[in-house]
């Protein structure tokens, strides 16, 4: 499998990175882990005049502590995420959603940046993202903006982050504390998810005061159930299950090889309500 | 002195679990693979492939793609049109069956998307790629049939040349064959009082999906053409080149390097062979293709791919009278090596291990405009065994007994054997009483049993079900007097050639072609036990038509049990041909001589010499005996006399998770009884492979197309092929019926894990959801049809079997639709 031919720069600093995004103009495409881009350049579904890799700009890898939140540096792999024991502590969902992205390999290539602006609804790291309420932090030529979760994922692989701009920084606030549990569904275990719920609690005296859950790959972008959020404050673990019924409300999944969107919806309110009962555990 | 030799008694190497002496360099990839042979000048290839999956092929613009630098040439069909050969068939099943002209590259029409219409040379394979996006073809669309069913009402035509889709019908009747009672009078007979039993199964098409790509070089330099290429079947590529594009089978040699797996799909004489060879005679300089794996999926054949439509007929006490089965199978777009023949291999094995009274076997194959379905690891035994193994489970469901009791109302006794079938085969050997008892003891069969009943009591969420699977089939393809009375167009005899080199080492040349079986290994153990040379001291050499000159290949769990013959016979030639030489330098008469461990020894006496000694003595040709020649090496080619008939119970327990619908495998164990084992290690490796395989069919792989006859399932995003995270440990172990029909005593194991997995694990899916009212779920059993299987029984337990799932053929209904569990717009 051979890419069309490219150029292809690796800048040292996210300013030279802007700078040979603005010169390529709409035709560069950015490499952060390459796990998505790469399979797409070597099947020709894209074919860009100008590759930017940000492998060499060290300031967007790690986890720094931010007193009420952490910032990881977009550049940081997969298994750095899994590994770093800030985001263990203080952002728990974040870690047991990413320890089920695709194989070891993968992991060690991949980037939570990357993944976050390739926009899969199918990837595992959107969901405990916007679940956690995390920031994003996005540069361009006009300096920088922050964006909310909320607002970051638009559609199918489309984001805030505008041709010529580069996403340099997740911030999540601290969830200390939190229970968390994201149920992965698949047939073959390095497959995209199927469906996935994401869950991360506050439990208070047996029964949950705060609750936060994201779909994976029920819509065009992951989606956040606040629905579900609200339902389950003060429920217990026996009871669950009618405020997780809702899971699937609104939203729009796919059809596929591995399920119809009824079965995804279905799927959703059982995950969702497993999710939660494994997030009340820890 | 006495005459009692106290040296040590070698061990024997037949039965020692040998770690394989070729996997330092298959694993490490330190070998020579066909994609990584560089040659002098060489030239690469890129194919234009049809998007389409039935067209006209207007004009094809090459200009712009000649023009890019590095670009040699640009080759249309009309180019090599007399000397690109022909893809052939080696087996017309019947005498008119209709067989669509199929060349490497068409000149006029596609019938399948994938299918090549031009060709890019250019210097490097990234200017033949970046140039074959520049080659501009008109298509004019014509309409496509791709769904199996479709094609059988023929509105559609594959080839509007034939006139029909219909391929060739094939039958196997017990009446008319004198092995057996008539059909249709034991069905109406247990529609009277018995029980009859309709099913419809679905064999749905697979990618072999083996682990390296195929890849071809040709080198025209020399006198001879060479061709590398990543193939199971060097000596068959070689005629078809021969008998196809007017070289000489003199003039060609046909190299078979390392080659990374085939599971059958690297049995074929393929489009992208005869290509690169074309292209490089035309040239005059070295070609490689390597193909890329997006490549391998829509071009390299396909496997499976049936409707069967099964009638049983037993007495009401579970005893079979009889089974009739109407196959329709989609061959894909042409008839490949084996093609129409895949099927009709079935037509021996839907008894399986019982005996029935009646039994007829109807095959009809149709063209699709599809990629070629060929052998896929098991080529028609799975599907069959996968049907009957089916059915006996829903025979056990109807008359409201064990799986297992079932089985053992109707199989063949151990003290039966040898038993010809319904089907008129001979079984040498064999005791299923034995394998299954060893098998549930492993399983711990009644625990599980038990623990089944109380999650079906509890209402649990997750249920427990429980698959057998009691198979058998024919292996060691093939003997070539019923290989000829079957119209196939070669033999299924073996070659091997011993050399005794003048050192002490020796070489071995085996016919069959190893692509990772571990052939080096397990050849090496036959040879040093027979000539009582070590291990270490034995070179495999194979897969060369040069080296290894005759050779009839690898594929059908045959190498073993026809090339290890061959190796046995030539053997016996070498010492048969030393013997004179011992008694010439040992003084005796050659009456007085006894081999053994490597010596020849005189009777009685401690005089005695080395068959390496004797191969140097040969060597130097100083002094030998009058009246022979001086070498002991030998040549042997060995015809079976039989198929060989492997068999086994497995046992399977899944979890059905009845809210999602996912599948989780509990515990699997097989006992196999695959006669003398060589290698241990080899034969667990191929049994845990196999299994993998198996049960990969029952629960994640499917090719599926859309209504535009696009491979949806084109890559491994989608075409979902397990790994080890997914599969659990396996519980593997044997019971030991030696083969009467061989001398080693072996029957074959590369396919069996494979054939027997798939009941066994649908089996397991179905028995854990039979109180929900499901007796199917096509394969492959997704969360989603299993789950949906579930709610059309109203989704709770002890729901009754509805009329709708038990429907009859009489009433013109499948008992499957079709369309269920599927994605709307996806063709089964």
């Amino acid at each position: 499998m051979i890419p069309a031919a490219f150029d292809y720069v690796a800048p040292t600093s996210v300013d030279e990175a802007l700078s040979a995004l603005a010169e390529a103009g709409d035709d560069a495409k950015v490499l952060a882990g390459g796990q998505s881009l790469l399979p797409i350049l070597r099947m020709r579904l894209n074919a860009p005049e100008k590759v930017v890799d940000l492998g060499r700009i060290e300031a967007l890898r790690g986890v720094r502590d931010e007193g009420d939140h952490l910032a990881i540096g977009a550049m940081t792999p997969y298994s750095d995420v899994v590994d770093d024991a800030l985001v263990r502590e203080h952002a728990g969902l974040l870690v047991k959603a990413v320890e089920t992205v695709a194989d070891p390999q993968i992991r060690h290539r991949g980037t939570l940046g990357g993944a976050l602006v390739h926009a899969d609804p199918a990837g595992d790291v959107g969901a405990p993202v916007l679940a956690l309420d995390a920031t994003l932090v996005v540069v361009g030529p006009g300096g920088e903006r922050t964006v909310p979760a909320a607002e970051f994922f638009q559609d199918l692989f489309e984001t805030s982050v505008a041709d010529g701009e580069l996403l340099t920084e997740i911030r999540i606030p601290k969830h200390t504390g939190w229970g968390s549990a994201y149920e992965k569904f698949v047939r073959v275990s390095h497959q995209w998810s199927i469906v996935a719920v994401a869950a991360t609690v506050r439990v208070e005296g047996g029964s949950i005061a705060e609750a936060r859950i994201g779909l994976t790959n029920m819509g065009s972008t992951p989606l956040r159930a606040t629905a579900v959020e609200q339902a389950l404050v003060g429920k217990g673990a026996a009871d669950l299950a009618d405020a997780c019924a809702a899971a699937a409300e609104g939203t729009n999944p796919p059809s596929d090889l591995n399920g119809d969107a009824d079965y995804r919806r279905h799927l959703a309110g059982v995950l969702a309500r497993r999710a939660v009962q494994k997030a009340m555990e820890g | 002195m006495t005459a009692v030799d106290d040296r040590p008694q070698a061990a024997p190497e037949i039965g020692n679990a040998r770690r394989r002496k070729e996997d330092q360099r298959l694993v490490t990839g330190r070998t020579k693979w066909t994609d990584n042979i560089q040659l002098p000048g060489m030239l690469h290839l890129a194919m234009v492939r049809s998007p389409f999956a039935h067209a006209k092929i207007g004009a094809i613009e090459t200009s712009e793609a000649k023009a890019v630098p590095g670009v040699m040439a640009v080759y249309t069909s009309a180019d090599i049109a007399d000397i690109q050969g022909v893809c052939i068939t080696a087996w017309p099943v019947t005498a008119d069956q209709k067989t669509p002209d199929h060349l490497p590259m068409p000149g006029d029409r596609v019938a399948h998307a994938g299918e090549i219409v031009a060709v890019v040379v250019a210097r490097s394979a990234a200017v033949a790629r970046d140039a074959a996006e520049l080659v501009d073809v008109d298509y004019e669309e014509l309409p496509a049939v791709l769904d199996l069913k479709a094609a059988t009402t023929d509105e559609v035509l594959a080839h509007p040349g034939l006139e029909t889709n219909k391929s060739a019908f094939w039958q196997l009747d017990s009446k008319g064959g004198g092995t057996g009672g008539d059909i249709e009078e034991a069905i109406a007979k247990a529609r009277e009082g018995g029980i009859v039993i309709e099913r419809e199964y679905r064999q749905q098409r697979l990618i072999p999906a083996f682990m390296e790509p195929r890849s071809t070089v040709v080198d025209p330099t020399g006198e001879q053409v060479v061709m590398w290429s990543a193939t199971q079947i060097p000596h068959v590529l070689r005629f078809c080149i021969a008998a196809t594009t007017g070289l000489p089978e003199s003039k060609i040699r046909v190299i078979a390097p390392d080659v990374g797996g085939g599971f059958g799909g690297k049995l074929q004489s393929t489009p992208e062979e005869f290509i690169t060879l074309a292209v490089a005679r035309k040239l005059g300089k070295p070609i490689k293709y390597t193909e890329t794996r997006s490549e391998t999926m829509v071009s390299a054949h396909h496997g499976r791919d049936q409707w069967q439509k099964l009638t049983l007929a037993a007495e009401k006490d579970g005893t079979v009278t009889g089974l009739k089965v109407d196959l329709i199978c989609d061959l894909g777009a042409y008839a490949a090596i084996v093609g129409g023949g895949v099927p009709v291999l079935g037509a021996w094995m839907f008894n399986s291990i019982y005996k029935f009274d009646a039994y007829q076997f109807n095959c009809t194959n149709y063209y699709t405009n599809k990629t070629w379905v060929d052998a896929y690891r098991g080529a028609g035994r799975p599907e069959a065994t996968y049907a009957i193994e089916r059915m006996m489970d829903e025979l056990a469901a109807e008359v409201g007994v064990d799986p297992l009791e079932i089985r053992e109302k109707n199989w063949i006794r151990h003290d039966e054997f040898p038993f010809t079938t319904v089907a008129g085969m001979t079984y040498d050997s064999g005791n299923y009483e034995a394998a299954t008892e060893k098998a549930k003891e492993l399983f711990g069969y009644d625990e599980l049993r038990a623990e089944q009943k109380r999650r079906r009591d509890e209402k649990d969420p997750v249920q427990l079900g429980i698959g057998v699977s009691t198979f058998t089939e024919m292996c060691g393809l093939a003997p070539s007097r019923v290989l000829g009375s079957l119209n196939y167009g070669a033999g299924g005899w073996e070659s091997a050639s011993i050399r005794m080199l003048a050192t002490g080492t020796v070489e071995v040349i085996t016919g069959a072609s190893a692509h990772g079986q571990g052939h080096e290994t397990a050849w090496s153990q036959i040879v040093a036990d027979r000539l009582g040379v070590p291990f270490e001291s034995v070179e495999v050499l194979h897969g060369d038509t040069q080296i290894a000159p005759k050779g009839m290949d690898t594929y059908g769990s045959r190498s073993l049990v026809v090339g290890g013959e061959a190796l046995v016979l030539a053997a016996d030639k070498v010492i048969e041909k030393a013997k004179p030489f011992a008694a010439h330098m040992l003084e005796a008469s050659v009456d007085d001589l006894e081999f053994s461990q490597g010596r020849f020894t005189v009777k009685g006496t401690d005089k005695g010499v080395g068959i390496t000694d004797i191969a140097l003595g040969a060597f130097a040709g100083h002094d030998y005996p009058e009246g022979v020649e001086p070498s002991i090496d030998a040549d042997a080619t060995y015809d079976p006399v039989n198929f060989s008939f492997p068999h086994g119970t497995h046992l399977c327990a899944m979890e059905v998770d009845t809210e999602t619908g996912q599948s989780t495998m509990r515990k699997y164990v097989c006992v196999d009884d695959i006669g003398n084992i060589i290698n241990p290690l080899i034969v667990e490796g191929q049994v845990h492979g196999g299994l993998v395989q198996g049960i990969a069919q029952a629960l994640w792989e499917g090719a599926e197309y859309d209504e535009q006859g696009t491979l949806v399932s084109g890559s491994f995003v989608d075409y979902t092929l397990p790994t080890s995270a997914d599969t659990i440990s396996f519980v593997t172990d044997h019971t030991t019926s030696p083969a009467t029909s061989n001398t080693l005593g072996t029957k074959g194991v590369g396919e069996a894990g494979t054939i027997a997995s798939t009941p066994a694990v649908v089996n397991a899916v179905v028995d854990a959801l039979r109180p929900f009212g499901v007796d199917d779920v096509l394969m492959p059993c997704t969360p989603e049809r299993v789950w949906k299987a579930i709610q059309s029984g109203g989704g709770t337990q002890d729901a009754e079997t509805t009329s709708a799932q038990q429907a009859h053929f009489d009433e013109g209904t499948p008992n499957q639709d079709p369309a269920a569990g599927t994605t709307d717009g996806v063709v089964q």
